[in-house]
């Protein structure tokens, strides 16, 4: 279905907070912290697996200045997973506040709260540790080898749900699916492939690092005001691992300075809930980059097996993924994102043959989390650049390959009901999807009529064009929920509330947008408070591609009974039908022209008048389906054959995202996830010593493009209409961020002839396999 | 316990003293005086959210000793537009959709200002590589980028 016109939805409004943000306002986390506020800080592991013979914190807990110090000795012992999930998290409880067991470089010893940063300092060089070092497993191969130390021995692991969990292997998650038979599949084909894909370690680097501050109220509740993506998931896991009632915390999200999945993670709310606790004044623990990058969370590194088959007319035979992920050292969304790596990638083409084996494992290495992409951006880097190899194969045009095989509006996929979240899917057949014309404009961009075989291009520097397509999910279906209520005040305003989460997406903004579509009003007329578990509905928060399409729905089903309201108390006061009336530029207006009353006046009545009562109300929206965006990324690089560098001249992204609620953000959210992906591709990695340990966390050494390296990115919406959607919208945060590991090595190989399937795909590796080609 | 020493320089147009420990970070003094847009990102000197222009040049403040401020012209983020007249950069990034996270905006604010002051119609390369010290993780740069065109000239020498 094509785009509708509306009044407010699909216009790009200034995002309102952008102003204030400009002016560098007071508004996160670390500005509200009061002068007489007490500093964190944290005793990091410097052994990769040990455990803990003795420590002694008396020295510490001495010191003029210190309030609190916590460590294994003094805190309960609750097993919880950190992962932001809802409940029953579908990620293990092997993680507790603080352990008699270390397993990797950076995990938490003991903590310490003081007057001052440099008394914390101080205090944490006074507790005296002994270890006792175990030998580590620092790779997957090393997890999965028979014999191998067990990092989590612990007897109190556990998972809640009923899946594999097999901690005494190292795995801390397994998944399969199949349909038909792979090898008969297999066998069908005409070529026949089987490569090994292996991405890196990569964080988040949101320019805010984790940063948590914790009081107690007046009527002694814990106050935790956090840089989060999930106030109520936070509030919930802090509250089992301090070993509180939930009522006894209020998680209040600020603006927070990035999240990209980071901050899906009750990384550090606990431990600073307990610090306020025990000091019984403000908390406040920031962490320093080098603790974002060790003792936060990452992507995980995955290691995926693609086997497929295709025939010489385009036809794809089989598709097999066998995925294995590196978790780290504890299980933290390890499940979830292995079953991504196949529910998010493998529906895009149509195939009878599918086989799908994930699993996942611990190491003593940085954990991973959530991240943007959240497996997607690993398994679609396998299976695209293999469809390039199999178009090359067959003599066929690459997106000709995709036109021929991609999933359209009506269809379904055996995977969405095989795979889910933790438990089986949910069966969907697609709504909207204009990937067809994602694939025909974003070639049309990039000039890929003008692309040659590598085996035409000479000369030192060599342009190359890749391309690919991708798909993801909006919210996870029958398990998210949001909610968000309206009241409407005297001048005709509104109070929007919701549980929701906005990290800078904008999703503020293009909620209020939502509303005031369905209310008839502008975008000046909502009043925006979101994330604040004492004064808003619950919300899951900003994760899995969600807050549009659910939250949206719920924006626009409250609203909606709002409007209903309104036109009642409006067809009182005008002496007409509900029915005969509409809601319109912040009146009630008869249809026929006739009459109108404003919203203040409505609001007014309502308030003050007769049978006085609030307007307002309340709704909450679960979904049943988890509609893809889709999206199509044609790449131009420029490769240097002197010295392996690789450039990105121009990067195409035509997306479908359904209704663009607010165009402007929504081609930002691309733009930044694109940026992200090219980064990933082309410079990010962790660097470890045989111990473990990182030897790049830093921004210094870990680089991130600036202004000065940016391509020309070029976004196009290409508008569809998902009926499920609030006015039609799907997700668009995450799906962005898969195409340049692909993309970018399709197009190296249409420049110069090299597959490269170890990103960052750096000079040393670029020169290494033209030299292996040679 | 270090001993504190008193400074004094231009803060934001209003000439006021401090007392600063030795080893104390300009990041912090600016901070703990009320300049809260100015962010703690990396404490390295690498991502710029901590940028002051100093005697009208971007610096990182967290790598600057608060003392080597003394005598000098310090200007935050507090100090350039308010909400009735923002800055033109402030308000062509509103305007752009240039702002997401807002986190590295005051930096980048700063950096753009303080290139502009000095240079109104920079060229493309000396533009792109005054801001290079500011990065950014939300927006990929393209509509800060497109901002920047709007105060600048409109990039002269091409895109």
């Amino acid at each position: 279905m094509a785009a509708r016109e509306f009044n407010v939805v699909g216009k790009s409004v200034k995002k309102r907070d952008a102003l204030a943000l400009s002016l560098g306002k007071p508004m996160y986390v670390a500005d509200f912290a009061p002068e007489d506020c007490l500093i964190a800080k944290v005793l990091w592991s410097p052994h990769a697996h040990a455990r803990i013979k003795s420590i002694d914190v008396s020295a510490a807990e001495k010191m003029p200045g210190v309030a609190a110090v916590l460590y294994h000795g003094n805190v309960p012992r609750i097993p919880h997973t950190t992962a932001g999930q809802g409940f029953p998290e579908p990620s293990p409880y092997d993680t507790f506040m603080f352990d008699n067991k270390v397993r990797f470089v950076g995990d938490r010893v003991a903590a310490v709260a003081a007057r001052t940063a440099e008394i914390a300092e101080a205090a944490l060089e006074a507790i005296k540790v002994e270890y006792e070092v175990l030998e580590p497993v620092l790779s997957i191969d090393a997890a999965l080898k028979e014999g191998s130390p067990v990092i989590h021995d612990e007897a109190d692991a556990s998972i809640l749900i009923p899946v594999p969990y097999e901690p005494k292997k190292n795995v801390a998650a397994r998944v399969a699916m199949k349909v038909g038979d792979l090898e008969k599949g297999l066998a069908e084909g005409d070529f026949r492939f089987d490569e090994t894909y292996e991405t890196q370690y990569g964080q988040h680097t949101p320019m805010e690092p984790h940063v948590t501050m914790a009081h107690l109220d007046s009527e002694d509740r814990l106050v935790i005001l956090t840089s989060t993506q999930v106030p109520f998931h936070a509030r919930r896991i802090a509250a089992q691992a301090i070993g509180v009632p939930v009522r006894k915390i209020r998680v209040i999200k600020p603006r927070i300075g990035g999240g990209f999945g980071a901050k899906q993670e009750v990384l550090i709310e606990d431990l600073v809930g307990m610090l306020a606790l025990k000091a019984r004044k403000p908390v406040l623990l920031e962490y320093t980059r080098a603790e974002e990058f060790i003792s936060s969370r990452t992507r995980h590194p995955a290691r995926v097996r693609i086997q497929t088959a295709v025939k010489k007319d385009g036809s794809i035979t089989a598709i097999g993924m066998d995925v294995i992920t590196n978790t780290g050292a504890y299980g933290s969304h390890a499940l979830t994102v292995v079953c991504n790596c196949g529910s998010k990638v493998l529906p895009l083409y149509k195939t009878p043959n599918v086989l799908f084996n994930g699993t996942s494992v611990y190491t003593n290495l940085p954990v991973a989390g959530a991240y943007r992409g959240y497996g997607a951006t690993q398994a679609a880097f396998g299976v695209e650049v293999n469809m390039d190899q199999m178009a090359e194969a067959i003599g066929m045009d690459p997106a000709e390959l995709r036109l021929k095989n991609h999933i359209r509006g009506g269809e379904g996929s055996p995977v969405f009901a095989a795979l889910g979240e933790g438990k089986e899917g949910v069966e969907q057949t697609i709504g909207s999807c204009e990937l067809d014309k994602c694939i025909k404009l974003g070639a049309k961009e990039i000039g890929w009529r003008k692309r040659k075989p590598h085996t035409e291009k000479t000369g030192r520097l060599r342009r190359g064009l890749g391309m690919c397509t991708l798909m993801q999910g909006s919210s996870v279906p029958e398990i998210d929920m949001g909610a968000a209520s309206i009241k409407m005040n005297d001048d005709g305003s509104f109070n929007l509330l919701m549980g929701a989460t906005d990290l800078g997406t904008g999703s503020d903004t293009i909620l209020a947008q939502i509303a005031a579509e369905a209310l008839g009003t502008d975008i000046e007329k909502m009043l925006v408070y979101s994330s604040d578990t004492d004064l808003t509905p619950f919300d899951v928060g900003a994760y899995a591609s969600s807050t549009t399409y659910l939250t949206g729905s719920a924006v626009q089903k409250a609203a909606l009974k709002v409007r209903k309201q309104i036109l009642e108390v409006g067809a009182a006061l005008l002496g007409k039908p509900a029915a005969e009336l509409d809601l319109k530029d912040s009146k009630v207006v008869a249809k026929d022209g006739s009459k109108e009353l404003t919203f203040s006046q409505v609001a007014l009545h309502a308030l003050y008048g007769a049978n006085q009562f609030q307007i307002g109300d309340m709704a909450s929206h679960i979904t049943h389906k988890s509609p893809p965006p889709f999206s199509a990324h044609f790449i131009e690089v420029e490769v240097d054959t002197l010295t392996g560098a690789v450039r990105v001249v121009k990067y195409v992204a035509a997306v479908d995202c359904g209704t663009a609620i607010n165009p402007a953000l929504a081609e930002g959210q691309t733009e930044g996830g694109v940026m992200n992906g090219i980064c990933y591709a082309l410079t990010e990695e962790y660097r470890f010593d045989a111990k473990g340990k990182t030897l790049n966390p830093s921004l210094l050494d870990y680089r991130l493009y600036s202004m000065r390296d940016m391509p020309e990115i070029k976004t196009i919406l290409v508008p569809s209409y998902e009926k499920t959607g609030p006015y039609g919208a799907k997700s668009v945060s995450e799906i962005c961020i898969n195409g340049a590991l692909p993309g970018i090595s399709n197009a190296i190989y249409n420049a110069v002839g090299v597959r490269l399937r170890y990103p960052p795909f750096t000079r040393e590796k670029v020169l290494k396999a033209l030299a292996e080609k040679k | 316990m270090a001993e504190t020493r008193k400074i004094s320089f231009t803060l934001n147009g209003e000439k006021r003293e401090f007392s600063v420990l030795p080893d104390e970070h300009l990041l912090h003094l600016l901070r703990r005086s009320g300049c809260k847009g100015v962010k703690f990102g990396c404490g390295e000197g690498s991502c710029g959210t901590c940028t002051v222009i100093i005697d009208g040049r971007a610096e990182y403040s967290c790598i600057l000793y608060a003392f080597q401020a003394d005598g000098r012209d310090v200007r935050t983020i507090e100090g350039v537009g308010d909400f009735d007249k923002p800055h033109p950069f402030q308000e062509a990034l509103v305007e752009s959709s240039g702002v997401q996270c807002g986190y590295c905006t005051p930096g980048m604010v700063l950096s753009a200002k303080a290139l502009l002051d000095q240079d109104p119609r920079p060229t493309e390369a000396k533009a792109r590589e005054y801001m290079d010290g500011v990065l950014c993780r939300c927006t990929g740069y393209e509509k800060i980028w497109t901002a920047f065109r709007k105060v600048s000239g409109g990039g002269s020498d091409g895109r």
